[in-house]
């Protein structure tokens, strides 16, 4: 039996991962895969916290985070497509249009 | 045994989610993002999530990554140039964030470890996970279907020529 405490060290240590190809990353692919996988991690702790309180409702959630994650690759990757239709470019830094 | 599997799978998943926003290649990215939801499948099955080791895979390292891999095809793997004038303070800054959110997960975890005993797992959740998701849950459950259409038509408009 493998300690709860394991699994969401693994869990921020991918979260964090995500997290810095969201930061670091000007490809508008890997922002997105960086999100995906901050969702994973997220998805992992509430199933390690699920089986720690013996409860199925984390499960429930990660069921719920898994079908808003499909919808929002939908979205993303539309959004994607349309500005690599527009710019010739999936660079993030220049969707500068609206900044200040 | 079961100590083996762990280590190897978060191993595995580490090392693939590292390749994964590293990488310069976009198919190299999804790819190996595939690898490390697969090793997220395995930890799920270690934790007696039958039912959401079978979805991770079919909708997230199936259905969700391929759609990746489709639109990197149709854009033509696209990469992005290295920048002419890279910014180093924010790239550190960038990196020195992610690494604290690890180590804080790690810190605060660590010291769960005392005391702590889990409860033996369930053996099949599936059944119990249905009757949760139309018994209470029944209100999200309709919801997430309402979503999905949203973002369905969502999707549709973005990419649709102007004639």
């Amino acid at each position: 039996m493998i300690p709860t405490a394991h699994y969401l060290i693994l869990a921020s240590v991918l979260f964090a991962i995500g997290a810095g190809g969201v930061l670091l990353r000007r490809n508008g692919i890997a922002t997105l895969l960086g999100i995906e996988l901050m969702l994973n991690a997220a998805n992992l702790a509430f199933v390690a916290f699920s089986r720690q309180n013996g409860n199925l409702e984390g499960q429930v959630v990660v069921f719920f985070v898994m079908a808003v994650a499909a919808a929002e690759v939908a979205v993303g990757l539309a959004l994607l497509v349309a500005i690599f239709r527009r710019l010739q470019s999936i660079d993030v830094d220049r969707l500068s249009a609206m900044r200040w | 045994m079961e100590q083996v599997v762990f280590y190897l799978a978060g191993t595995v998943a580490v090392a693939s989610a590292l390749l994964a926003v590293s990488h310069r290649n976009p198919v190299v990215n999804v790819l190996s993002l595939i690898v490390t939801f697969f090793c997220v499948a395995v930890n799920f099955a270690l934790l007696g999530a039958d039912f959401l080791a079978g979805a991770q895979v079919l909708i997230y390292a199936g259905a969700i990554l391929v759609l990746f891999l489709f639109v990197v095809m149709l854009l033509g793997a696209p990469t992005v140039p290295p920048e002419e004038n890279p910014r180093p303070i924010q790239r550190v800054l960038g990196g020195f964030l992610a690494a604290l959110v690890a180590a804080g997960g790690w810190f605060f975890f660590r010291s769960l470890r005392a005391g702590v005993t889990p409860p033996p797992e369930a053996g099949d959740t599936a059944h119990a996970l249905g009757r949760l998701l139309v018994g209470p849950h029944l209100f999200a459950f309709e919801l997430v279907s309402v979503v999905l259409l949203t973002a369905l038509i969502g999707a549709l408009v973005l990419v649709k020529r102007k004639h």
